[in-house]
């Protein structure tokens, strides 16, 4: 009986909640949303150290976070969220450190695409970007059982960034757009003008002819070219820096730097990050347009 | 060591201001200049301000460089400084619209500012200072003209980035003199960016790369991120990466100035507009440098 009254009083509780952040979407949606928020998830070793908790909880706890900033987004009707999971840098840490964390992104790769999951309650297409042939067979299939299962969905778009840089990132789309110019190179050399084609404005002023290599040919073999441009960047723990993550794609992002550790992240810190997105709006509008 | 800065000078400023022609003699610190005297007094600026000397974009030598070389303030760490600084002097024109300026003084104080940032890297040994500003060509001329002997006597080495195609002529055959002039000075490396982008830097990487396929001098499959970084225009630097990025006037975006380059690079974003950011402001985000913990991906030291 007492435990019927928990569960009562806890469901209360949080349709109470969710009712108060329907209430704050409401009141923002007056002025302008992001449509895409990138998550850099900074501190969960350290939440864990500070807590006195062993060394794998604090990813954990972290993934619970995720699962909650993940509820308050697509509540929030942005449509795309990107995560940085894991770095190719990270693989220089020790290897028993690497195969956990490997082993605990394979475990919540399932765990996504379970009937209860946020993903699906609200619609949402996983896609893994990074560098597959970095990662061990076990956590690219359950990649790949995560973007399978959720292919049909398309009111949400969640992006996780497993093995990725963003230096990475930009040497495979120069590596594409070359396989895929080297015909029209091969052709333009046979007849001589291929030079002249491949210099950009910038190098030969009074060339107006469009170049082979343009900005859009190396966007397009991008691995982010799915979603678009972030228009928030958050870092938990306080740390401003990007750490090799959508180095492109961030130009005009609004970079948010909250002190707390990623699992102390909530709901207070995307209001003030799109409060914060807001008042700079009309500013950034002008910007892209410029850029 | 020599420090490098690096200056980014934005094109939209190329595109939409010029600098209605006012005689040097009606600017002069001899003049009585009411709307001057109230500037001076009204702003109170920290840092070498308010004595009547904006008039020259850079204004006579200050003592700095006499005092001892590589001392730095209490404050900070001689041994943890970043080798590169690049800033992005953000805030001129609302400085002087603040006040109910022409935006040309805002430029003015703007390039004081700037002048007091180099000479701090100069005598706390930064090797390389990087620097996008919104500057009006007119000021940049004149800059480059009247301080060519100073930056000789102060042995800094300017180097130039990004597109001056679309600069007029003069002003391009000027920038090209002072990086010929200054080529062999080692104090300080001071690069300024114009009119660059971070994303066209990477595409002319990216193009050299294809012409020296093309002409077999490399094969597709060498190209990597070691090969693109040394086609990067930064290249011409000993640390072309910054290890501080400071954006001022309180934006908190990169804007499509470095892209490759600030892979790792601590940022900093300073409230004050560029023309009140002085010595005080590059301690305090000198300091925020040291404190922090750069892992580069790895673990932390604990």
């Amino acid at each position: 009986m007492e435990s019927k009254i928990c569960n009562l009083a806890t469901q209360f509780f949080q349709d109470l909640k969710s009712f108060l952040r329907r209430c704050f979407f409401f009141i923002l949606s007056v002025g302008p949303m992001p449509k895409h928020i990138a998550f850099i998830m900074d501190g969960n070793r350290r939440y864990a150290k500070k807590q006195n908790l062993e060394e794998g909880a604090g990813h954990k706890e972290g993934y619970s976070a995720l699962m909650n900033m993940l509820r308050y987004c697509y509540e929030f009707d942005v449509k795309y969220v990107t995560v940085y999971a894991f770095s190719i840098e990270n693989f220089k840490r020790r290897p028993e450190e690497v195969q956990s964390t490997m082993e605990l992104i394979r475990e919540k790769l399932d765990s996504l695409i379970d009937r209860e999951s946020v993903l699906n309650e609200y619609g949402v297409r996983v896609y893994v970007i990074g560098n597959f042939e970095l990662l061990s067979n076990s956590v690219k299939l359950a990649a790949k059982r995560a973007m399978d299962a959720t292919a049909d969905n398309s009111k949400s778009v969640l992006l996780i960034c497993i093995a990725y840089t963003s230096t990475d990132e930009i040497v495979h789309a120069i590596e594409k757009t070359y396989e895929e110019k080297s015909e029209e190179f091969r052709v333009l050399d046979s007849s001589g003008t291929a030079g002249y084609g491949l210099i950009g404005l910038r190098c030969n002023g009074e060339n107006k002819d469009k170049s082979l290599i343009d900005v859009e040919d190396i966007e397009k073999h991008m691995r982010m070219a799915v979603a678009p441009d972030p228009d928030i960047i958050i870092r938990t723990s306080g740390e401003t820096r990007l750490s090799n993550f959508l180095l492109w794609q961030s130009a005009s992002s609004l970079l948010y730097s909250p002190h707390e550790f990623w699992p102390e992240i909530g709901f207070r810190h995307l209001v003030k990050a799109i409060l914060d997105f807001q008042r700079n709006f009309s500013y950034l509008k002008k910007k892209r347009e410029h850029n | 060591m020599a420090a490098m800065l690096s200056f980014q000078i934005h094109p939209s400023t190329l595109k939409h201001q010029r600098f209605p022609h006012v005689p040097l003699n009606k600017l002069s610190p001899n003049t009585c200049c009411p709307l001057f005297s109230s500037v001076s007094k009204a702003t109170n600026l920290s840092g070498p301000r308010g004595n009547g000397v904006l008039v020259n974009c850079l204004p006579p030598v200050d003592n700095h460089a006499d005092e001892d070389p590589g001392s730095v303030p209490p404050d900070l760490r001689k041994d943890s400084m970043p080798s590169h600084v690049a800033v992005i002097m953000d805030g001129n024109r609302r400085w002087a619209q603040r006040r109910g300026l022409p935006s040309v003084w805002g430029y003015e104080a703007g390039a004081q500012a700037f002048r007091t940032v180099v000479d701090l890297c100069c005598k706390w040994r930064i090797t390389v200072l990087t620097v996008e500003i919104d500057f009006i060509m007119e000021l940049l001329e004149r800059a480059l003209r009247d301080e060519l002997q100073q930056l000789m006597r102060k042995k800094i080495r300017v180097s130039l980035i990004g597109d001056c195609t679309r600069l007029p002529k003069h002003l391009q055959v000027l920038l090209k003199e002072a990086e010929e002039t200054t080529k062999n000075n080692s104090q300080l490396h001071l690069v300024f960016a114009l009119n660059y982008s971070g994303q066209n830097d990477i595409l002319q990487a990216c193009q050299n790369m294809a012409l020296k396929v093309k002409d077999g001098l490399i094969e597709p499959e060498d190209i990597n991120k070691f090969l693109l970084e040394k086609e990067l225009e930064t290249n011409c630097t000993e640390f072309p990466n910054p290890d501080l990025l400071i954006r001022t006037s309180g934006e908190l975006r990169i804007s499509n100035f470095f892209l490759w380059q600030l892979a790792y690079t601590e940022l900093y974003f300073a409230n004050s507009l560029w023309p009140d950011f002085g010595e005080d402001e590059f301690v305090e985000a000198l300091s925020s440098f040291q404190q922090r913990q750069r892992r580069y991906g790895g673990r932390s030291g604990s």
